[in-house]
């Protein structure tokens, strides 16, 4: 017997019990809308996640110095030597894969406007920190090199600033005052948002490095060019671990750390912060489609169920099938595709329901959901796989039947 | 001149024609219960082919699982069994299966059609598993259902039908792939005394045809019709008259 009329034969049959091929249908079907609701809405809330940690820069390496040890006393996190503008440079020309560097030196500090004042954090920084941060302005330009060599008093707001200082007023060419020393705002920088941590990243202003060490926060005598940390921009994600192993030889080297005595300092990659939080991602997801797989194979124990029963009640009917010279595979194949054609029925009508509810969801609830062909594509392969596991064993005991037990079945 | 007469004068003239059904010491036996039940002890018989013949006996003596081994729906427990030369003991499901396909066509006592399916549908059944195609099969189909007069009736369900008609289109079900062989198992049974008549006539009909027949039946004015009559009891052959 060929597919076709296989299957024909399996539609029939289907159609002739039509309440109870839908109740069987009903887990099929409640588990593959379950599988393509929670699998989009786990995928677009990771998508949004992502896209929020990408802001905080790509490929980006942070030096930081560690702890001062003296006499086996630890002082703790940055008390340690600072890096300094050697440093930066060393690294620039030294490291391999370096796409931009930037120095920075940061303390908070109170923001005078008119009659206005914010207590904000303040970052010293070079001209290629706006590009190792990925972060564009929306209004003005950056520092010149003239500005940084001369420790010019000019400020770039971040815009939870500005809108504190001046709310909807143009900040640009304003003056403010930080620590009693005038600045004039010459940019903006874009809406960031949350980082990764949870802290505002546009709660911040920037002024050049050397202003912040000569005017702000200069009580470090002890290395005047200091830096309180390094952001590197790898230029590519595969070169992420060379370029941290030879900053960390490089700084060793620089700050006299012997053999395989502990660093001062610290290079964190930013990277695995983003896999770390990738992989939470995936293990939610995992979990998610875990409970969606297991809904599937309860509404394959239904499908098992059903199939049972349904080979029972038409033993009569395969003895007499036998009899007319179908084979054990026709059998078998028979009641397979009836199995798989119960299950794949089962996943259009729920991939139906569940596609309509993620987009309703996107729609009405503002919910980000990612509804990708491939995961169409799986529910209903592993709808149709759940047809052939579980009707396989019902369709085999038909196809194993003695032809004369099952015509004389009453 | 008797069947028996005619097979002597062409013995003597030719070698022995090989038997188209030649049963050697068959054994059938059942477990059941912890016990064994014999079914069928020792039984040899020869069926020519063309032959018209009736195999009677009491319920449980042994002719319906005789007719069962014949037709490869159950396997002997011990002896041989050869069908148009072919020894059946050793064969697989599928060729087992396809014996059936080819050689036999079966006909029930309770019609044993397709519920909610077409005549024609249920008469195609045979030339679907022997994989003739879809117009093959309908348009043969058609053809066995002219032969039992239900042209007219292609497209009725079993349950749109008579139990004579119904039994034609099993008729019709049994010929759709020109078997050698058809064994009908208490076929009137489930019948008045007129479409009895017809169906055995129209049994006789392919009998003539070339058909070897052969008729389980328990109703005397039945096997009193046919060319030779085979007496079961207790699963062994006791009578083996040719008319």
């Amino acid at each position: 017997m060929s597919l076709f009329d296989s299957f024909k034969v399996a539609l029939g049959a289907l159609r002739l019990n039509a309440l109870r091929s839908f109740l069987a249908m009903l887990g099929v079907i409640i588990g593959v809308a379950s599988v393509i609701v929670t699998v989009s809405v786990a995928n677009g809330a990771g998508q949004a996640i992502e896209a929020r940690i990408k802001a905080l820069g790509t490929n980006l390496l942070v030096v930081s110095p560690g702890s001062f040890t003296s006499g086996g006393r630890r002082a703790g996190e940055g008390t340690a030597i600072p890096l300094s503008e050697r440093d930066l440079a060393e690294i620039r020309s030294k490291v391999t894969g370096v796409a931009a560097v930037a120095g920075m030196v940061s303390g908070s500090a109170p923001v005078i406007a008119g009659n206005a004042n914010w207590t904000t954090s303040i970052d010293g920084v070079n001209a290629e920190y706006l590009e190792v941060r990925d972060w564009g302005l929306t209004e003005g330009r950056n520092f010149t090199e003239a500005e940084l060599r001369s420790a010019a008093k000019v400020v770039i707001l971040g815009a939870t600033v500005a809108r504190e200082l001046f709310g909807n007023a143009p900040p640009i060419g304003q003056q403010i005052r930080v620590m009693n020393v005038p600045f004039t705002v010459i940019g903006l920088l874009s809406v960031k948002g949350q980082s990764g941590y949870g802290t505002d990243q546009d709660d911040t202003a920037l002024v050049p490095v050397t202003t912040a060490r000569r005017r702000l926060f200069g009580s470090d005598k002890t290395v005047p060019d200091n830096l309180r940390s390094i952001m590197i921009e790898v230029a590519s994600a595969e070169a992420m671990n060379d370029a941290q192993g030879e900053i960390e030889t490089l700084l060793r080297d620089r700050r006299h750390v012997r053999g395989d005595a502990p660093a001062d300092f610290q290079v964190r990659n930013m990277a695995e912060f983003i896999r770390t939080r990738s992989e939470t991602q995936s293990i939610l997801s995992v979990l998610l489609g875990a409970t969606a797989a297991i809904s599937l194979i309860v509404g394959g124990i239904g499908i098992m169920n059903i199939m049972l029963v349904s080979v029972t009640e038409r033993t009569k009917e395969i003895g007499l099938r036998m009899a007319v010279g179908a084979r054990r595979s026709d059998i078998l194949s028979q009641f397979l595709i009836e199995a798989v054609t119960l299950c794949l029925t089962g996943g259009l009508i729920g991939l139906a329901i569940g596609g309509g509810a993620a987009v309703a969801m996107s729609f009405w609830g503002a919910w980000p959901i990612a509804l990708e062909p491939s995961l169409v594509a799986i529910a209903l392969l592993s709808a149709g796989l759940v047809g052939i596991f579980f009707g396989y064993y019902p369709a085999r005991r038909a196809s194993l039947m003695n032809p004369i037990d099952a015509l004389r079945y009453e | 001149m008797s069947a028996r007469q005619q097979t002597a004068s062409k013995e003597a003239a030719t070698p022995p024609p090989t038997p188209q059904i030649a049963a050697r010491d068959l054994v059938k036996t059942y477990c059941l219960g912890g016990g064994v039940i014999g079914a069928l002890q020792d039984i040899s018989v020869e069926v020519a082919r063309g032959e018209y013949l009736a195999v009677t006996g009491a319920s449980g003596s042994g002719k319906s699982t005789f007719m069962n081994l014949v037709g490869a729906l159950d396997t002997p427990t011990s002896g041989s069994l050869q069908i148009e030369g072919q020894e059946l003991g050793g064969l697989s499901s599928d060729a087992l299966a396809h014996y059936r396909n080819e050689r036999i066509g079966f006909v029930f006592q309770s019609f044993n059609l397709l519920a909610r399916t077409s005549a024609v549908d249920n008469v195609a059944l045979p030339l679907l598993y022997a994989r003739r195609g879809h117009r093959y099969a309908r348009e043969k189909a058609r053809e066995c259902l002219a032969r039992v007069g239900l042209d007219h009736r292609e497209q009725h369900q079993p349950s749109e039908l008579s139990g004579g008609q119904q039994q034609r289109v099993a008729i019709a079900r049994a010929l759709a792939n020109d078997p050698h062989i058809i064994l009908a198992d208490e076929p009137t049974g489930a019948l008045d005394s007129r479409t009895t008549e017809e169906i055995i006539g129209l049994f006789e009909e392919l009998n003539k045809g070339g058909i070897t027949v052969i008729i389980v039946t328990h109703e005397l004015d039945i096997a009193k019709r046919t060319a030779r009559r085979i007496l079961f009891r207790d699963g062994k052959v006791v009578e083996d008259v040719r008319h």
